[in-house]
């Protein structure tokens, strides 16, 4: 996968925009798997990573640009939209996103308008505005403009509730080539894999690219519980109503008073 | 301190659900009802997902409804025969309505049917039971006797055919409204995420003329079966159940309801039905302006599958 990325890298540099690319990014997660337990109320993860020279290349530039994408697992959404029906609000139109990611971090050390021309994000997926968000429209699947209003609202929400974000101040350079970037996982991201794609940018053009992945799961009790409601549904709500009545007859002893 | 929920995937506070257990159970157990039609939309206020509290709730009033049909039973307080035969039928309703409840859901249309329902039967319900409280009250005021209900007095009801007699509410009716109230509260119940318990007093006391006596302990045993038969039905065809927070909301429920009943006994019966026909009346107000009045957002999402 780095070679792929760094020849990617080279072979869009190669198309005369750059000198010939000189650097190789070695990143490290300080945490590959999030446990979801009863007591998980979110987590803070951290990536640290170097910028290094590639082996018999010329020196390391000045400036850099970094952008981390935190990817999860993906899910079809529906975003509805009220409209006034004899004097209520009643949901009236709904566009289903299919297959977006449950989370989605765009973090960097600027904004990422700053960071390179529009085409280049557009091309390469940077920041919320550009990266592809399906929606079913009638029998196919695309993606739509991105002031779309159901897409701008769909974003809008999910930033809402913390699951997609954008930060321009996310990513430090602790010294001119090594970097950190804050992760935050709220309390309510999806389970599964999660893919960390980090971009190196100088002057305006991606010059070295490498991914990492964490992942989301259940532990414990917590597991248990998910799974049996989800595997044995029936079993599980015999029992859930067994606990009831078995509450309920507790209380009744308990607080006898004849 | 925190507990995430496993079925609603969030955190809560487990202290402030315990309290609206207790909260909630207070004031069902002070005024002999199920409290499903405070907790559902208190759930909703914290933020779990309308699906996930009305699934849940119903092993809450499981939990406290049996509590209290233990009680009605010692006193032998209890008309078993006649709450089997509204069972019947309130199974049927239970089915019936977690069916429309996971149609509702593939539609979107689930929080609007919520929301109408709750419109409809809380500022209905709650307005007679204001109004017929405010009357008693004036007519004690003036000397006359408190009650509303006429023992012997017949209706349309009473003309109906497939006669049963209840022997130990001494009445005899018609199989026919005994099976149509039985329906009506299981259908309300899945919908809804309430035990009914407001809704079945009142029309077993006006409709089928049941005895004070039995009326509360035999609604209890009704409520029981119903909301245990809806929590299994949720929990089997749309896995919302969530047994965490179910737990938590049944031991703040269970407490309350027991310090909620000493109140109760204090005080006067026409002043007990005023406060709960104004509680009832307020909430249903509460959602009907949630209806009319413009979002704040207009948009909302929906989770429809994931990998």
């Amino acid at each position: 996968m780095h070679r792929l990325a760094l020849t990617l890298a080279l072979v869009l540099l190669a198309c005369g925009l750059k000198p010939a690319a000189a650097e190789r990014l070695v990143v490290s997660l300080s945490n590959h798997r999030v446990a979801v337990t009863s007591s998980f109320i979110g987590e803070d993860l951290v990536l640290f990573g170097t910028i290094e020279p590639d082996a018999g290349k010329p020196a390391l530039r000045s400036a850099y640009d970094l952008v981390v994408t935190v990817t999860g697992p993906r899910e079809t959404l529906r975003t509805r939209r009220k409209h006034r029906v004899f004097g209520i609000w009643v949901n009236v139109d709904s566009r289903e996103f299919v297959r977006v990611p449950s989370y989605l971090a765009v973090l960097s050390n600027r904004p990422v308008a700053q960071i390179a021309n529009q085409d280049s994000l557009r091309r390469l997926q940077v920041g919320l505005d550009n990266i592809l968000l399906p929606q079913r429209i009638g029998p196919d699947i695309a993606d739509t403009v991105r002031d779309d209003p159901f897409r701008a609202a769909f974003v809008r929400l999910e930033i809402q509730y913390g699951l997609y974000r954008e930060s321009g101040t996310a990513v430090t350079f602790l010294t001119p080539t090594v970097f950190r970037a804050a992760i935050p996982m709220p309390a309510n991201v999806a389970t599964g894999n999660y893919a960390i794609d980090v971009k190196l940018f100088a002057d305006g053009a991606m010059v070295a690219r490498t991914n990492s992945a964490l992942e989301v799961i259940k532990a414990g009790f917590e597991q248990y519980v998910a799974d049996a409601a989800r595997d044995h549904g029936l079993l599980y709500g015999i029992l859930t109503s067994l606990m009831a009545l078995l509450t309920g007859w507790f209380g009744s002893v308990v607080f006898r008073r004849d | 301190m925190q507990i995430y929920l496993p079925i609603a995937d969030l955190p809560v506070n487990i202290f402030l659900v315990l309290g609206m257990g207790l909260a909630v159970g207070f004031i069902s157990g002070m005024f002999g009802i199920g409290g499903g039609f405070l907790m559902t939309p208190l759930l909703i206020f914290i933020g779990i997902s309308p699906a996930v509290a009305v699934a849940s709730v119903s092993s809450h009033i499981a939990a406290s409804s049996f509590t209290g049909a233990i009680n009605y039973w010692r006193k032998r307080a209890l008309d078993i025969p006649l709450a089997m035969m509204l069972l019947s039928a309130g199974i049927v309703g239970t089915a019936t309505g977690v069916w429309l409840f996971t149609e509702l859901r593939a539609v979107d249309q689930l929080d609007l049917m919520i929301g109408l329902s709750y419109v409809t039967l809380l500022t209905a319900v709650g307005a007679v039971m204001i109004y017929e409280s405010l009357r008693a009250e004036s007519r004690a005021r003036k000397g006359m006797p408190a009650t509303l209900r006429r023992p012997g007095s017949h209706t349309w009801l009473h003309g109906l055919p497939f006669k049963l007699r209840f022997k130990r509410s001494k009445i005899y009716v018609s199989a026919i409204p005994v099976w149509a109230i039985g329906f009506i509260i299981g259908f309300v119940g899945a919908i809804m995420g309430i035990g009914g318990g407001f809704l079945l007093v009142p029309m077993l006391i006006y409709f089928l003329r049941v005895p004070t006596v039995t009326v509360i302990g035999t609604s209890m045993v009704l409520t029981l079966v119903t909301m245990a038969s809806a929590t299994v039905m949720h929990a089997a065809t749309n896995h919302l159940v969530d047994a965490v927070l179910a737990l938590i909301l049944m031991v703040g429920g269970v407490i309350g309801a027991q310090f909620g009943a000493r109140t109760g006994q204090k005080m006067r019966g026409e002043r007990l039905r005023l406060l709960l026909g104004l509680l009832v009346f307020a909430v249903g107000l509460r959602f009907a302006y949630e209806l009319g009045v413009q979002p704040d957002d207009l948009y909302s999402l929906r989770h429809v599958g994931s990998e």
